[in-house]
């Protein structure tokens, strides 16, 4: 069973588990995906086969662009009259580009989607037009092929809302959809065949899963205690050798450190800072002083010349509230705030504070800005910022230590008494 | 003008607002987890449950009807783009 198998050689099905089938596609010179992914050898479309005692199902198909490997491959095994079931795990494109015309080609088949999935399939189906059939199904629906059976789970947002997943219950493979799945292309196919696939595993995480790793965490829930022979996702090599560690390797990818570190009790407060003659750092140190005297709450202090925007990233993923300073040049913040907080797309900012400080010399725009794109992420920004003209004095800069006891106030205060804010604070 | 507290479970906060106002528009500012797609009542992204004060949100259009059912929506749940809030009730995502 584990031969190496190199379908760039054939166009024929690859069976690897009793009736259950490979039927996708290799895109072997796409070098960057939906924009924000890149990948270093291409990616592959996977789509399967399954066959029971009264019909085949298919799940998922491919780019629309690499249709005719996904037909030849179909047809090498399955009659299209024979097909009973389609299922969709996913309505993305590059999974769905062959189902107009897999509908054609197998009128009689039913389609099942998750109920998240309607107005998705309506909108991609809107050029072929027409009355078509579909059923929604939700997390423990089953669909019988006879002797073999499938069950969904939905996993919301991962990738979209209308994700789900599809268990064979009597060969125990998962067909995962995105989830598991990596832009990595290799006619070896299976995990255990394939190259060293673990960065492109863990990009593919970083980029399309963390975003939404409470939903990660609810799917594992479901995908943890079933039987897992196999993991067939729908982009990347087959998981068929120990498919349990890439389980694991998500739970640990979603789980957070700085919980463990510091407790449930205590928030973490960051601070960046930009500064050409110290006057925002001055600024900077002092609100950090003030937001550690408040009980409950841990300041970190970074100045953003010296460290990378990943590892800040990392940081303001696990924080509760942040803080940016950054000085007034040219009318506008400095480019390293604006660079950070545009790299903030690959985690779930919901619920955190913000705020923002600065010194200035005469129209001192950048506070404002940068508390404008804070709430455009979604951050409640509990305190109005703090500006300070050129060098801090004496008296500015316990105005620093009290705002930086606020917003650590605010930041310890509203999980445990429900503070009732009103509306029209919220600007 | 009237008053309403709205409460968002998941991340226990409660916001008074005026009588009226959609509740995708306090979510959205404060940072709740309900998530938005078409922001336009089409797309069911957002539905939400209603914890308590079911009774305290606007009834909800045909549409809406339409798009709840569309989305086996459970006996509680709205679309937090298009409920308006009439007095106290509690929200958390779906
Ligand atoms: C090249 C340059 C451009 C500046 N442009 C502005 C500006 O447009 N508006 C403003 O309020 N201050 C402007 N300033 C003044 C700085 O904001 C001010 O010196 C501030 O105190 C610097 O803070 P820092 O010590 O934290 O760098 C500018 C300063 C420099 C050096
Ligand atoms: S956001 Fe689409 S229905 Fe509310
Ligand atoms: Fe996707
Ligand atoms: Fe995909």
């Amino acid at each position: 069973m584990n031969a190496e198998v190199d379908v760039m050689r054939h166009r024929d099905a690859v069976e690897f588990a009793d009736g259950v089938f490979w039927i996708g596609a290799l895109d072997p010179h796409l070098r960057s995906f939906d924009i924000i992914l890149r990948s270093a050898n291409g990616t592959s479309y996977n789509a399967y086969l399954v066959r029971g005692s009264t019909g085949a199902a298919i799940i998922d198909t491919v780019k629309e662009r690499f249709s005719e490997e996904f037909f030849a491959r179909l047809e090498s095994e399955v009659d299209y009259r024979d097909i009973k079931a389609i299922v969709l795990n996913h309505l993305e494109p590059d999974h769905t580009g062959a189902l107009p015309e897999l509908m054609q080609r197998a009128p009689q088949a039913k389609l099942y989607i998750s109920q998240r999935a309607t107005s998705m399939l309506k909108a991609l189906l809107k050029p072929s037009a027409g009355d078509f059939a579909y059923t929604t199904v939700n997390t423990g629906a089953r669909v019988s092929l006879g002797d073999r059976t499938l069950r969904f789970l939905h996993t919301p947002f991962l990738h979209w809302p209308d994700t789900q997943c599809t268990y064979l219950e009597e060969a125990g493979v998962l067909f995962s959809g995105d989830v598991f799945g990596c832009h990595f292309c290799d006619k070896r196919l299976f995990n255990d065949c394939v190259g060293d696939f673990r960065f492109s595993f863990d990009y593919y995480y970083a980029h399309i899963m963390r975003p939404f790793k409470s939903h990660v965490m609810d799917a594992l829930q479901m995908i943890e205690p079933l039987q897992l022979r196999q993991i067939a996702p729908a982009h990347g090599p087959i998981l068929r050798e120990r498919p349990r560690r890439y389980v694991t390797r998500y739970r640990e990818l979603s789980t957070s450190n700085l919980a463990d570190r510091l407790g449930n009790e205590e928030r973490s407060l960051v601070i960046f800072y930009m500064s050409a003659y110290g006057n925002t750092a001055r600024m900077a140190e002092e609100i950090a002083q003030g937001a550690g005297g408040v009980a409950g709450v841990r300041v970190s202090l970074y100045d953003l010349e010296g460290g990378e925007i990943d590892s800040f990233v990392d940081l303001i993923e696990e924080a509760d509230a942040l803080l940016f300073g950054s000085p007034t040049i040219n009318g506008d913040a400095v480019k390293p705030v604006w660079d950070l907080l545009s790299s903030l797309a690959v985690v779930d900012l919901k619920g955190k504070l913000g705020g923002a400080f600065g010194s200035y010399g005469w129209s001192g725009e950048a506070v404002r800005m940068i508390e404008d794109r804070m709430r455009g992420l979604k951050l409640q920004i509990p305190q109005a910022g703090l500006r300070i003209k050129l060098i801090p004095t004496q008296d500015e800069l316990e105005a620093c230590r009290s705002y930086g006891r606020d917003v650590a106030a605010a930041l310890s205060g509203d999980t445990d008494a429900n503070r009732i804010i009103d509306f029209a604070d919220l600007n | 003008m009237a008053k309403a507290k709205i409460t968002f479970e998941d991340i226990a906060q409660t916001v008074n607002v005026p009588a009226g106002t959609r509740v995708i528009e306090v979510s959205e500012k404060i940072g709740a987890g309900i998530i938005y797609g078409c922001r336009e009542g089409d797309c069911g992204t957002c539905m939400m449950h209603v914890q308590e004060g079911w009774n305290n949100l606007t009834v909800p259009s045909v549409l809406e009807e339409k798009v709840l059912k569309e989305n086996m929506a459970g006996r509680h749940d709205r679309l937090a783009c298009q409920a308006q809030i009439l007095g106290d009730c509690s929200v958390k995502p779906a």
